[in-house]
């Protein structure tokens, strides 16, 4: 089971937990995993394919925008950390 | 060479030292470049000087000028050096939440200090620095966030003595803040290896840190260029301080916190080489000592300890 690191402002989706587990091969099937256990919580993750903007997940805490973005192969063993995204040291947006 | 004519002709000329311990196997090799080997004991005497020196040479910096600049302490402590010793007064405006001991390095230097809302962080310290160089039009800043000197120093000093010594190297691992040293040095070096990977560092902080914040819109540094980099990786604290940890117990290297993150990252680049079967020469930056941060409770207790002094505070 893939860990997977929950933002405060999506812990309204996990019923309060800061860490979850999901399954799937890549990251967008472990999204997908994350949505049949927590309703909604795709839909601020991904928008017409691929991660909203103002989202940054990384894989073992590299930026999965540097890797293969939605389509990035993930393992059992990894850790996904989703954050509001960050630039430059400063917080972009709230993830609304 | 090792005898120089005065302090500032001493900047850059590092060692880089192996991480027999640390690395994962003899195809898969960790070096460190000892950048708190540097006057100051930070790397950012090289761009503080370099900065300093081509804005003399533009006719900016005259005998007697204010310089000021936001910064949350090395490059301020690399500027009050160069400004102290060339004649120049300094004024730095630093968050009030980064480590006392920078503060007090910075006073005995010479420079004066403002403090910037903690809140803010360096976005904020950039504000007030901004405003107080519109309100006072005789004072120059030299931004380090988006002075091309900055970078120029990496890519005419590090980069090139990286290569020299490491010829065989594979990737270049540093943090990243005002982004100066992947610019710069990982512009030279993509111009002389082929394929290699820059690979950025930067600090995940904790809520506190970022929760109180409302900005507008996010700091990207004016230096920043994304197509430079080959990946990005965000470190929390606690993982920082668990390698800063490492890097002393296993290779005796007593570094910064944010050493610690790149390092994270650098370990990280190593485990995918040896997965992969592949061979790897990693350099990673040792941007300072830990002395600076020994009052942060990041080399003490438990790593959970450590964790929770650090929330709240930008270290690095």
């Amino acid at each position: 089971m893939t860990s997977v690191e929950i933002p405060t402002i999506l812990r309204t989706y996990t019923g309060g937990e800061r860490s979850v587990t999901a399954t799937g091969a890549t990251l967008g099937e472990v999204v997908d995993s994350l949505e049949v256990r927590y309703p909604g919580i795709a839909e601020r993750l991904v928008e017409d394919g691929s991660l909203r903007r103002f989202v940054n997940v990384y894989l073992n805490d590299e930026d999965v925008r540097f890797l293969d973005g939605l389509a990035t192969p993930v393992a059992d063993d990894d850790t996904v950390t989703i954050l509001p995204a960050v630039a430059g040291g400063s917080l972009t947006i709230e993830l609304r | 060479m090792t005898r120089y004519n005065s302090l500032l002709d001493s900047v850059g000329h590092t060692p880089m030292v192996g991480l027999p311990r640390l690395s994962p196997s003899a195809d898969v090799r960790i070096w460190a470049k000892l950048e708190d080997r540097n006057p100051t004991g930070s790397v950012k005497d090289r761009p503080a000087l370099w900065m300093v020196e081509t804005a003399e040479r533009d006719g900016i910096l005259t005998p007697g000028c204010t310089i000021l600049e936001p910064t949350s302490g090395n490059t301020g402590i690399s500027l009050a050096m160069a400004a102290k010793l060339k004649g120049y007064k300094l004024i730095c405006v630093m968050p009030e939440n980064t480590s006392a001991e920078r503060a007090q390095l910075l006073k005995m230097w010479g420079a004066e200090v403002r403090y910037s809302p903690a809140a803010g962080g360096s976005n904020e310290a950039v504000r007030v620095a901004k405003k107080l160089a519109s309100e006072n039009p005789d004072w120059v800043m030299l931004y380090q966030y988006g002075n091309p000197a900055n970078a120029e120093a990496h890519y005419l000093g590090t980069g090139p003595e990286v290569l020299a010594d490491l010829p065989t190297i594979t990737h270049f691992v540093a943090g990243l803040g005002t982004t100066g040293t992947l610019m710069g040095a990982g512009r030279y070096l993509r111009e002389h290896v082929p394929d290699i990977q820059i690979v950025a560092a930067e600090p995940r902080y904790g809520e506190l840190v970022y929760g109180l914040r409302n900005l507008d819109e996010g700091f990207v540094p004016e230096l920043y260029d994304e197509s430079v980099l080959t990946t990005r990786y965000s470190v929390g604290p606690r993982d920082a301080v668990r390698r800063t940890r490492e890097l002393l117990a296993e290779e005796g290297i007593f570094a910064g916190i944010s050493t610690g993150a790149i390092l994270h990252a650098a370990m990280g680049m190593a485990t995918k080489a040896v997965k992969a079967g592949e061979r790897a020469d990693i350099v990673f930056i040792v941007c300072d000592g830990g002395w600076k941060y020994l009052s942060t409770g990041a080399y003490e207790g438990t790593l959970e300890e450590a964790e929770d002094a650090l929330e709240g505070q930008l270290w690095a």
